[in-house]
């Protein structure tokens, strides 16, 4: 503490009256306020590099890498050890990141060369390399090689860790996580467009003469850097800010740009979130930041826009009720056709048609909202603008028996069913394509009319 | 027989190499090889749980919290696979870090909420700690190494159809899902099993690298089953005379770096399938190969090439 204060003295800290008017504000010190800023920030930084990798890690199904790579930076820690025996972090950061290289190629190389599936591969390399770094560090005698600080991380230690760097007072993560950031996005800006096209189309990108694999081992050397440069913060957990928000972005979004940026934003706003979180509860920020990161995933897998369970469950009820409303429409259009009038059905009746059921019941309302159905004392009766709908409906349905019947060998009895399916789905550019294909036919293969076009 | 703590060890890792050598057979065939590291991962919030809501350190809860948490977490991963758009490996991925990190988050409150207990062991689970193995943690072991020996038999065909051809496996009658359960909840309490031994991170190596290293000795089920788990036990049995013999040296992660280095031997040196053999043998085919087309080509096209 002290030595913090003195290097204070020394040594400004950025926004330091800001920082001031923010602790007499809360009515906290001004070092627990420099210390959550530092925290926010670090824990910041960590999610935004990592989600930005995250995306392209998740497109190109390489979402174990991370997960791998974070295992084996401990057996390049440990092998720095073993060949050095002291703990310089120059060295270590770059034995880590060797290790992050060689655990890439090792995988690959056991995969192609010894045709094991990549995910056995995958869980072969770390593992070992991992089992081979523990070893060495439960061999380290005497010096402190903190095993707990890879495995859970310490966002907190990170932040308050404060260390003048370029004039400034800063937390000493900050050294490595801004490069990091900084590689990153000059990485993605030059190899934009290789980026893109190597993810999601590796096979076009060959034949356009683009260099697959090396934008893969690129790929792989800034993932190891962002890996390695985050774990100081976050420990394995650094897997979470690597897969977790970009799954979310993956879910909100199908455009690439704008999946970086939700990525991004999703990833800064757990590390916030489980800073809060964590001093309520004197938990792990790290830890509850993945828990929050999850919250958010199942959230966005219920409510996203297009991709989200509730909006395909409501598109599939919307479906399922015009389909029964439609049954509603062609079948009381057979009837008045049959009996050469308009026939009333009652509203029950009606749900009969429509196959009753939740989708039933709707369905006589979405007719009756839509004035395709006129209903008085309880019968309803089709409009002209329903019997020019259910006509359209006849229309497609006898036109693919008809077609069903021409161009394959069914027989008659099995005509009915799948047209009864298609009918809902065929529209006029489909009708007409149908017609000039049966060269303008009269009537279907049971002998019934097919009706005009309606006007 | 006396029982020294070496012996009683030995035991404990040979069965656990034995059973994760059989069951991890099925989980490679069936690419499931990591599944097992995400069912070790989810075991973690399970043993924090059990721990805060029984307040019991006696090791049959908190391995019943762990299993059940590794079961949700299996289930977890085959639901997002049905109703999200996500790929397997971003589910692995997800479901693995979200687990393990509120297993870290309740790991962390139990320590600085119950200083003075010994909650913090919970820590142990990550890499393990075989060498302080009861008797009563072998018996554990031997009653699932048998549970799952005498299932294996019992359903061998079965898990067999299911490992080649699911397809075939369904339109055959078979229940498919309910057979891929069974497998999974193999796979869960052989991880589960594990944990205390060699921890969560290392649990799921001894379920891969045994049945990936016999995959290259054979292409006969049964033959690859008998191998991994030789393997598999071999790997328990010398990584823990090895960390017997050398001193402050963990017997989980010595019992995986045997096993990496028996597949290592045999990538490199199994008949056929190893990579010694394959490359002498593609070099001779690409000989043949070179051979038979050459001849053909050279008349016409040698100008063109050179």
């Amino acid at each position: 503490m002290n030595a913090i204060v003195l290097l204070a003295e020394q040594v400004p800290v950025p926004f330091a009256s800001g920082l001031s008017t923010i602790a007499e504000w809360l009515g906290q010190s001004r070092l627990t306020v420099e210390n959550a800023a530092g925290t926010l920030l670090v824990g910041g930084l960590c999610a935004a590099t990592c989600a930005l990798v995250g995306c392209f890690l998740l497109l190109r199904r390489m979402s174990l890498l991370g997960d791998a790579l974070s295992h084996s930076v401990l057996a390049g820690v440990a092998g720095v050890f073993l060949l050095t025996g002291r703990i310089d972090p120059v060295p270590m950061f770059l034995g880590a990141l060797l290790a992050g290289i060689v655990t890439a190629v090792a995988t690959q190389f056991i995969h192609r060369t010894g045709s094991v599936p990549e995910d056995s591969s995958i869980g072969i390399v770390f593992t070992s390399l991992f089992a081979f770094g523990v070893v060495v560090i439960s061999r380290a005698k005497g010096v402190h090689l903190d095993l707990d600080c890879v495995l859970f991380g310490d966002v907190a230690f990170a932040g308050m860790n404060f260390k003048p760097t370029l004039n400034w007072l800063l937390p000493e993560a900050i050294r490595t996580l801004v490069p990091a950031l900084i590689i990153t996005i000059v990485f993605l800006i030059l190899c934009w467009k290789e980026l893109q096209l190597t993810s999601f189309d590796p096979v076009h990108a060959a034949t356009l003469g683009f260099s697959v694999p090396l934008i893969h081992y690129l790929m792989t050397t800034v993932v190891a850097m962002v890996t390695v440069s985050a774990m100081n913060v976050v420990g394995l957990l650094v897997v979470a800010l690597l897969i977790v928000p970009a799954c979310i972005a993956r879910m909100l979004t199908d455009r690439l740009g704008r999946m970086l940026w939700i990525a991004v934003l999703s990833g800064m706003s757990c590390t916030t979130a489980g800073y809060f979180w964590a001093l309520r509860l004197n938990s792990s920020i790290a830890g509850l930041a993945a828990v929050v990161a999850g919250a958010e995933l199942a959230t966005a897998i219920l409510v996203a826009p297009k991709h989200g369970l509730l909006d395909r469950l409501r598109r599939s009820l919307q479906l399922k009720i015009r389909i029964a409303a439609e049954d509603v429409l062609a079948g009381l259009f057979r009837r008045m056709e049959r009996a050469g009038e308009a026939v009333p059905e009652s509203v029950p009746g009606c749900r009969t048609l429509a196959g009753n059921g939740v989708a039933g019941h709707f369905a006589v309302h979405w007719l009756s909202r839509r004035g395709l159905l006129v209903t008085a004392n309880g019968m309803a009766q089709l409009s002209d603008k329903g019997r020019r709908y259910a006509q359209g409906l006849v229309r497609s349905h006898r036109l693919w028996e008809s077609w069903l019947d021409q161009n394959f060998d069914l027989p008659p009895d099995h005509l009915h069913a799948p047209a009864e399916a298609m009918e809902h789905f065929i529209g006029p550019v489909i009708q007409r394509q149908l017609e000039d294909d049966l060269d303008q036919p009269g009537a279907d293969p049971h002998g019934r009319e097919i009706p005009e076009i309606p006007e | 027989m006396f029982l020294t703590q070496t012996t009683l060890v030995l035991w404990g890792t040979v069965l656990l190499g034995i059973t994760a050598g059989l069951v991890g057979t099925f989980a490679y065939l069936r690419r499931r090889a990591l599944a097992g590291d995400v069912i070790a991962h989810a075991a973690l919030p399970g043993l924090c749980l059990a721990f805060l809501i029984t307040q019991s350190r006696s090791m049959g809860v908190l391995l019943t919290g762990a299993l059940l948490t590794g079961i949700a977490g299996a289930f977890l991963m085959s639901l997002l696979r049905r109703i999200s758009r996500l790929r397997e490996d971003a589910i692995l991925g997800t479901v693995l870090s979200i687990a393990y990190g509120l297993g870290i988050a309740l790991t962390r409150t139990i320590q600085n909420h119950h200083r003075n207990e010994r909650g913090a062991d919970l820590e142990s689970f990550i890499i393990g700690r075989a060498a302080t193995m009861l008797a009563g943690d072998v018996l554990q072991i031997a009653a699932t190494s048998v549970a799952c020996s005498i299932v294996i038999v019992l359903m061998y065909k079965e898990l067999k159809l299911l490992s080649f051809d699911e397809s075939f496996c369904r339109v055959q009658g078979w229940p498919a899902t309910r057979l891929d359960l069974l497998l999974m909840l193999l796979t869960a309490v052989t991880v589960i099993t594990g944990l205390p031994a060699v921890g969560v991170v290392l649990t799921a190596a001894l379920l891969v690298i045994p049945a990936a290293a016999a995959r290259f000795w054979t292409d006969r089920l049964s033959w690859m089953m008998a191998i991994a788990a030789g393997i598999g036990g071999a790997s328990g049995a010398i990584g823990t005379l090895l960390s017997a013999r050398l001193d402050q040296m963990p017997t989980g992660p010595l019992v995986v770096l045997t096993a990496s280095t028996l597949f290592v031997v045999s990538w490199m040196f199994a008949p056929k399938r190893g990579w010694l053999w394959n490359r002498g043998a593609a070099q001779e085919e690409l000989a043949a190969a070179a051979k038979e087309i050459l001849p053909t080509n050279t008349a016409g096209d040698t100008e063109v090439v050179s």
